[in-house]
């Protein structure tokens, strides 16, 4: 018979704890092994954290704010976001990034304004290792079904990839078909025809203009770039730096930005941004309003505009020597500051997701960097706008060219050139303006680009 | 032994400062240092995303030079004088009529004081959707009243009496309070043999009642040109100093400085100075006011 002798050994409370926590970890432990071993994508490996999310209010902020508990569910990330006003939120971000202690993980960022400043700075971090790391990126994240477009803006010059892209919003012409039938027009193929229509469908005594924009300084600029745009001139030379705001084709697009807004556009438009533009068009008596493309739900709002189904979609018309829709976008990113960088890249993946970027379009609220939901039947059968802006929205990406140089002192440029637009709309002479805006400016660039 | 011996015997000073010590630390805190700090950051050009570097008076000699910071001293004393003036006038001609009896006079004085209350930001974004060119309720009711529409915040005419409108709306129940307060302390006997000697109501105002509140319409004057000198709120959300840079005052500069193009060293000379324009026509509003005291 054989004897079987237990020895009785002696357990501290410390190791006793220790193998509890052990028991306790065990399951999540197991789980990623597993998931690493077999390749399947572990989404939870970091549950438990918190991370905080700053976007700017709008449409692309909405669609992820309204779908953040699937994010939590998926992940078992808890989410903390909030939306605030482009022109605060811009200011926050610096002063936030500035401190060297931002209070978010993730934020998106407007290429077209921070782009630079952002990159100069190193506030984010680069995606493109994250990227790289199967234990971090989902297979079918797809990243090939980015567009080349889109990965590019979001590239820095140094090689860096601080964001991941997340939309693209071209600018088009809305306009009003049943304004646009009465007169018996067509709409305009060229710069000249836009002045020729407006000018039809004016009547003053009717409340009737043929045009809006924004007049408000600053926010006028990517109005006058737009037409720059089809003289084949950037504002700035993306090779040399150097100003082109005193060209042939800067003065000719300003002298047509006066022209449209004092003649044909309603009293008051120097003070109008985007939303005074939009109103003043949903009420039915604007001929033609240009601007993003992300901005069309409200137009087919019946409680809040009266052209529902009259709304035209229009792709920027040829200029004199080129035909290019103003475009601009933006990405999401993670603070370089950030404690939790993995569960907010997480995050910013989760947000450029198919299905997100499929929610995205399907709302009408932007334009996704990605190809897929462009060709996919299901998504465009779920579109909530008509098939005219997706169509428009497709042939404006196609001819797309960013609507403002990408410079540092993106804001000083729109603030001194946008009060230029604005006097010319009071009167003053287009070309005088420029040369002022750009004697202002000038030393400003040069001073940014040493 | 001198009362003065006496309280340096009894060590007032040694016994009794370390009470006013979180005074002064909380003081220091939240206004020395950010003085001698924008005193610092004046003299460096400090772009964010840039290194500091010291240029010692470059920004100053920058700013005497700068044609939007001189247009905007003027904007700011042109919007300042009006939005002093008006409130001023028509809160002291309120608190006369307010200090009358009449039937209701309580419900009525409670009606007027309610613009103040309310918040800033929420005035002006109600009073911004009210001024539309096309929209807005008050080209409506002028054209009720078959007045041609106006441009309001939307011309360069027309941008600054609009924001001062909304600036009377908002403070002048203000004034009539602090006139009111000055007119309940007056004395009455002046007014009874100011009657005896067959004085005419407007002698009585001219000569009994004017002097009598003049102080506290000094106070208010002082009050009034402090808020109007810091104006920010009213003027960013119904005309971000446009069109153009027509509403465009010091404060609406600096923040474009500061927080739109990021140059805080030049932002913080812009505070000097105006903190130098400020104590100048403090200087004076004082002066004036000690000029107004009842003798």
């Amino acid at each position: 018979m054989t004897k079987t002798t237990f020895t009785r050994t002696a357990l501290s409370r410390r190791a006793a704890l220790r193998a509890g926590a052990g028991l306790l970890a065990a399951p999540a432990i197991m789980k990623v092994a597993t998931a690493q071993t077999s390749g399947a994508f572990n989404w939870k490996r970091f549950a438990g954290q918190s991370i905080e999310v700053s976007l700017t209010l709008g449409p692309r902020a909405n669609n992820l704010r309204a779908h953040e508990k699937e994010f939590t569910e998926l992940t078992g990330i808890k989410v903390g976001s909030e939306a605030v006003p482009e022109q605060q939120h811009r200011q926050q971000q610096v002063i936030q990034f500035n401190s060297g202690n931002p209070q978010f993980d993730v934020t998106s960022v407007s290429w077209h304004v921070q782009k630079r400043l952002f990159g100069k700075s190193k506030w984010l971090v680069d995606m493109k290792p994250l990227l790289a790391d199967s234990q971090l990126t989902a297979p079918d994240y797809d990243w090939p079904d980015f567009t080349a477009g889109g990965v590019r803006w979001a590239t820095q010059a140094d090689g860096r990839m601080d964001t991941l892209p997340n939309n693209i919003d071209p600018w088009m012409i809305y306009y009003n078909k049943e304004l646009f039938a009465a007169k018996g027009l067509a709409f305009p193929r060229t710069f000249e025809e836009i002045v020729m229509a407006a000018e039809k469908l004016t009547d003053k005594s009717a409340g009737i203009y043929g045009w809006v924009s924004r007049g408000l300084k600053n926010a006028n600029v990517p109005v006058w770039t737009s037409f720059m745009l089809g003289h084949d001139v950037d504002p700035v030379d993306p090779k040399t730096v150097k100003l082109q705001t005193t060209t042939d084709g800067a003065i000719a697009a300003a002298e047509l930005y006066k022209k449209l807004n004092r003649d044909f556009a309603p009293p008051g438009t120097v003070g109008f941004n985007w939303n005074e533009a939009q109103t003043s068009f949903s009420q039915g008596k604007i001929g033609m309003w240009i601007d993003g493309i992300g901005f069309a739900p409200p137009l087919e709002d019946p409680t809040k505009s009266r052209i529902v189904g009259k709304v035209g979609y229009a792709v920027m018309p040829q200029g004199p020597k080129a035909r290019h829709s103003a475009t601009f976008g933006d990405g999401i990113g993670v603070a370089a500051a950030s404690k939790k960088k993995e569960a907010a890249y997480l995050y910013c993946q989760w947000a450029t997701s198919k299905l997100m970027c499929n929610r995205l379009l399907q709302s009408g609220g932007g334009s996704p960097c990605r190809a897929s939901p462009y060709k996919s039947p299901e998504v465009i059968a779920g579109l909530k706008l008509p098939r005219e802006w997706l169509s428009c929205l497709e042939g404006s990406s196609e001819i797309g060219r960013p609507g403002l140089p990408e410079i540092v002192p993106v804001t000083e440029f729109r603030d001194v050139f946008g009060v230029g637009l604005t006097n010319t709309i009071g009167g003053a002479d287009a070309r005088a303006e420029m040369q002022k805006a750009t004697d202002a400016f000038a030393p400003v660039l040069a001073k940014s680009e040493a | 032994m001198t009362a003065k011996a006496t309280a340096v015997d009894r060590g007032y000073g040694r016994n009794y400062l370390p009470f006013a010590y979180p005074a002064l630390l909380i003081t220091g805190a939240v206004i020395v240092f950010p003085w001698l700090f924008t005193l610092f950051m004046s003299v460096h050009e400090w772009k964010i995303g840039s290194p500091r570097a010291f240029v010692g008076l470059n920004n100053f000699i920058r700013l005497a030079g700068d044609e939007r910071f001189i247009d905007s001293i003027g904007t700011t004393l042109y919007f300042t004088l009006l939005s002093v003036v008006l409130p001023v006038v028509l809160g002291t001609a309120a608190a006369l009529i307010f200090n009358e009896r009449f039937p209701l006079r309580g419900l009525c004085r409670a009606i007027f004081i309610l613009p103040m209350m309310a918040t800033p930001v929420a005035v002006a974004l109600v009073w911004k959707m009210m001024f539309h060119p096309q929209l807005g309720v008050l080209n409506y009711l002028l054209s009720l009243a078959g007045l041609p529409p106006s441009l309001w915040h939307t011309s360069l005419d027309t941008v600054i009496p609009t924001l001062v409108m909304v600036e009377v709306w908002h403070w002048t129940p203000l004034v009539m309070l602090i006139v009111l307060g000055g007119l309940a302390a007056a004395p009455t006997e002046p007014y009874e043999s100011a009657r005896l000697d067959g004085a005419n109501p407007w002698q009585m105002f001219r000569f009994i009642t004017l002097p009598l509140i003049m102080p506290f319409v000094v106070l208010a004057v002082v009050i009034r040109t402090i808020d109007a000198l810091k104006a920010f709120d009213t003027i960013f959300v119904i005309s971000e100093g446009g069109p153009g840079t027509a509403s465009e005052t010091i404060n609406i500069y600096l923040y474009l400085q500061a927080f739109a193009f990021y140059n805080i060293g030049y932002a913080s000379a812009i505070v000097v100075v105006f903190f130098v324009l400020i104590v100048l026509m403090a200087m004076v509003l004082l002066w004036l006011r000690q000029k107004a005291k009842w003798s």
